[in-house]
């Protein structure tokens, strides 16, 4: 807990600060008053302390409030330093406050302030709360702080990061599956798979063979070849009509552009270099009921009905 | 003059006594030399309390009479201000926890804040313009401190009666009626601090739920402690501490010699005219005797509310508030002997023996004009800034997490977030446009409605064909326009990416 690597420096802090403070107090009284001598004409002289021939230095008196008040912050300096934590680590202080305690104050009063709001979204189920207009906002505002950053801000995602506006779902579009994605996370990941296909050739035609899934142009002739090759090996995780699997997070194939984008391309890199797509838990970061809130406003963007706003995902303030 | 003005005249003004020298040590002697007395010195004084005399004569003078038009305008308008109401609220309302300043029509977000800049240097050029014309105007008949110490000496002088009467009283052993005085006093004292205080806090928070609130004793903490601080403030400045304020805590009078030159107007004392002073005889004229014009009545000195003598000249505890010139003046008066003899001059006048239109001709000098230029240029510049007002505020944050993204047809997206800020009083719809590529359209809501003096995030998202469109940062623009006028637009500059095919 200390950042001082010797218990030296604690009485080196406590030490000097202490005297530091006594020293203002004695210094105020041992220099209250001053010998001064006394002029022929009866006066005390100025100090005697002449700059540019006619500056002098008098002896001005200070007001004895000023110097009153400068006890006082002496005496508060004492009363804090033995309140508060101030004189190195090992003396907490009569009050015992620490910044991690307030804030852990701060975090009870807001657990029970905010507790009850939550705790009754929690309750309800998330196409139920999906319409709601609060739920909606709280919802979006979780959404822009903790996921938008790789799903973009309006959630229709970029290469790597999937659309979450539209029907395709790796992991289940269920409520409950868009849940356990946010509060476990999840791993897609696809090894290359063009060793166990053994040619580029037969690559190719495996993946025109994905390209006549999903309705793209392709050549025919190629596809037919990579049929069966397609079942064999492809058909394993993605299913053998290669609608995907979301228990394996195996993607839908038959989608023109999907998270990894389209096109003949795109499918060989897969091939070659496999994909590892990893969303992270948040079930340290976000509390029950905002992931709720969270998955409630996810829902409902891919199910407009249920949702009051239109797709820019307007938060009013 | 004896060698050392200073430490004398103080010495005999802040301890005419001589309790100042408490304990005399023993007399160091040199052999053969004049005996050397030490004594022991305190260096810190209790305050001496002084008693200003309200006047010399019936009336007030000429310049007390301005100080108390002064008084008048500033506190009415401190005191009135805030019950000023404006379209269903507080016209003048600084509301903190909503973060949005109210002047009359006029609403301030926290990104105004450099209006409140441009006032504050519009401040300081002024206080240096007029400091440099006319010396210390602002302490003598504006500020607070000596508005409020009059308000206080007033209550005290219906309270405790005239100079002479309150140092009796004061001397006075404590009694029944003497504390009943001092016990009036101060609860009036007392009021007008809370008053002041209830109306500080009323600037922040609606004056009339504050007073009422006040009234039934339901006050939330903070407006309690606001309230009693500044009240207690006003209390102890006013009443207790005067003019230690001005002689040791506010900078302006240590300051003031540079702001001052040998052409400002300051309030001094005649020395040529006023030389040798002493009381005539009715029998021969002063001239004949070979007296000056001062006939040492002291007047000068009753008056002073910083406790000065200003026949020695121009001091830093002067703040102007010219009471010794009324009380001069009226004396002149009185013996038959022109007035001025304590003047508002200049160091060059008195030493060139300058007429008056000479100084008001040197008035305009470098010094006055160049600030009088800084002064109006910021002035008509912030002029014009509030007047070329638009209501609308925009701020454009792209996303940078998602970059870009490629779309199955061939085109790019970029994703934005737009903070949309209707400052006016009224709700109002815009309409989005981009610029600055070709291709490029606005692929979401175009259009959004925003309540008044509210804030919106819209997210935005911008199209163009990957094509076209070149792999790097390319500046393209936003802008935000009201739909019912036209007039009211925002443009923002932003970028949008392209993406390598």
């Amino acid at each position: 807990m200390s950042d001082f690597t010797s218990g030296f420096w604690d009485w080196y802090v406590a030490i000097l600060t202490i005297v530091s403070v006594i020293a203002c107090a004695v210094f105020l009284k041992s220099q209250s008053k001053a010998r001064v001598k006394l002029l022929p004409s009866g006066e005390p002289e100025s100090t005697a302390h002449v700059w540019d021939d006619t500056l002098r230095e008098y002896q001005q008196p200070l007001p004895r409030w000023w110097v009153v008040l400068f006890y006082l912050t002496v005496v508060f300096a004492l009363a804090y330093l033995a309140l508060f934590p101030g004189l190195g680590t090992q003396f907490k202080g009569v009050l015992g406050w620490t910044s991690a305690k307030e804030l852990h104050d701060e975090d009870v009063a807001a657990d029970a302030r905010f507790g009850p709001l939550f705790d009754a979204y929690l309750a309800r189920d998330i196409p139920s709360i999906a319409g709601d207009p609060r739920a909606h906002q709280i919802g979006a505002h979780i959404f822009l702080n903790n996921c938008a950053p790789c799903h973009g801000s309006d959630a229709r995602g970029a290469r790597g990061f999937p659309n979450l506006t539209d029907e395709e779902w790796i992991w289940g579009g269920t409520p409950e599956a868009i849940e356990t994605t946010i509060t476990e996370g999840r791993e897609a990941l696809m090894p290359p798979q063009i060793d166990n296909i053994g040619s580029e050739e037969l690559a190719t035609d495996i993946a025109h063979h994905v390209l006549s899934l999903s309705g793209s142009r392709h050549d025919a002739a190629r596809a037919a070849r990579g049929a069966a090759s397609f079942g064999a090996i492809c058909g394993t995780c993605h299913g053998a009509q290669g609608k995907g699997n979301p228990e394996l997070g195996a993607p839908d194939l038959a989608v023109p552009f999907g998270t990894y984008g389209g096109g003949e391309a795109a499918i060989l890199d897969a091939i070659h270099h496999g994909h590892h797509g990893v969303m992270p838990a948040h079930k340290d970061v976000l509390s029950k009921a905002q992931i709720h809130l969270v998955a409630a406003y996810i829902y409902s963007l891919s199910h407009p009905g249920a949702a009051a706003r239109a797709d820019t995902g307007t938060v009013a303030r | 003059m004896d060698p050392d003005p200073g430490a004398t005249a103080l010495a005999r003004e802040t301890d005419p006594a001589g309790a100042r020298a408490p304990a005399p040590a023993a007399p160091a002697s040199a052999p053969g030399g004049p005996v050397e007395r030490e004594i022991v010195l305190s260096l810190y004084e209790k305050r001496r309390e002084i008693y200003p005399r309200a006047r010399v004569g019936e009336r007030l003078g000429r310049f007390q009479r301005w100080r108390w038009v002064m008084v008048w305008l500033t506190q009415i308008a401190f005191y009135g201000t805030p019950w000023l109401p404006w379209h269903g609220r507080q016209a003048v309302l600084f509301d903190l926890a909503a973060r949005k300043f109210y002047f009359f029509d006029l609403v301030l977000w926290p990104q105004d804040v450099i209006y409140l800049t441009g006032l504050l240097v519009v401040s300081a050029l002024g206080l240096f313009l007029f400091t440099a014309v006319g010396g210390r105007l602002w302490c003598g008949y504006a500020c607070p401190q000596t508005v409020y110490t009059e308000i206080f000496l007033w209550i005290e002088r219906q309270i405790e009666g005239d100079r002479a009467r309150r140092m009796a009283l004061d001397r006075q052993a404590m009694s029944g009626s003497k504390f009943a005085r001092k016990a009036a006093k101060h609860g009036a004292w007392a009021a007008v601090g809370l008053w002041t205080g209830i109306t500080f806090v009323g600037y922040f928070t609606p004056i009339g739920e504050l007073a009422g609130a006040a009234l039934q004793a339901s006050l939330g903490p903070w407006e309690t402690f606001w309230i009693l601080f500044y009240g207690f403030a006003t209390y102890g400045n006013a009443g207790w501490l005067r003019e230690q304020v001005c002689l040791y805590m506010c900078p302006y009078a240590r300051f003031q010699s540079a702001m001052f030159d040998r052409d400002t107007l300051i309030v001094t004392y005649d020395q040529e005219r006023g030389e040798p002073r002493g009381v005539g005889r009715k029998s021969r004229t002063r001239a004949e005797v070979g007296l000056g014009d001062c006939i040492d009545c002291g007047f000068c000195v009753q008056v002073c509310p910083t406790g000065i003598d200003i026949r020695r000249g121009l001091q830093y505890e002067c703040i102007g508030c010219a009471a010794c010139i009324d009380a001069c003046d009226h004396v002149m008066r009185t013996n038959g002997l022109p007035i001025g003899l304590v003047r508002y001059t200049t160091s060059h006048a008195l030493a060139q023996h300058l007429g008056r239109a000479q100084i008001l001709r040197r008035v305009l000098r470098p010094r006055v004009l160049v600030y009088g230029a800084i002064l109006g240029a910021v002035c008509a510049a912030m002029a014009l800034a509030l007047a070329l007002r638009v209501p609308l505020k925009v701020d454009v944050i792209r996303d940078r997490g998602t970059f870009a993204r490629e779309l199955g047809d061939g085109a790019v997206e970029n994703v934005y977030r737009l903070q949309i800020m209707n400052t006016s009083a009224a709700p109002a719809t815009y309409r989005i446009r981009a610029e600055g590529l070709a291709g490029l359209a606005v692929a979401s809501e175009d259009q959004i409605a925003v309540p008044a003096t509210a804030t919106q995030v819209v997210i935005l998202r911008l199209r163009a064909p990957a094509a076209g469109t070149p792999v790097r940062a390319n500046r393209i623009e936003l802008t935000v326009q009201s739909t019912g006028d036209p007039a009211v637009q925002v443009r923002e500059r932003t970028v949008f990416f392209g993406l390598r095919p």
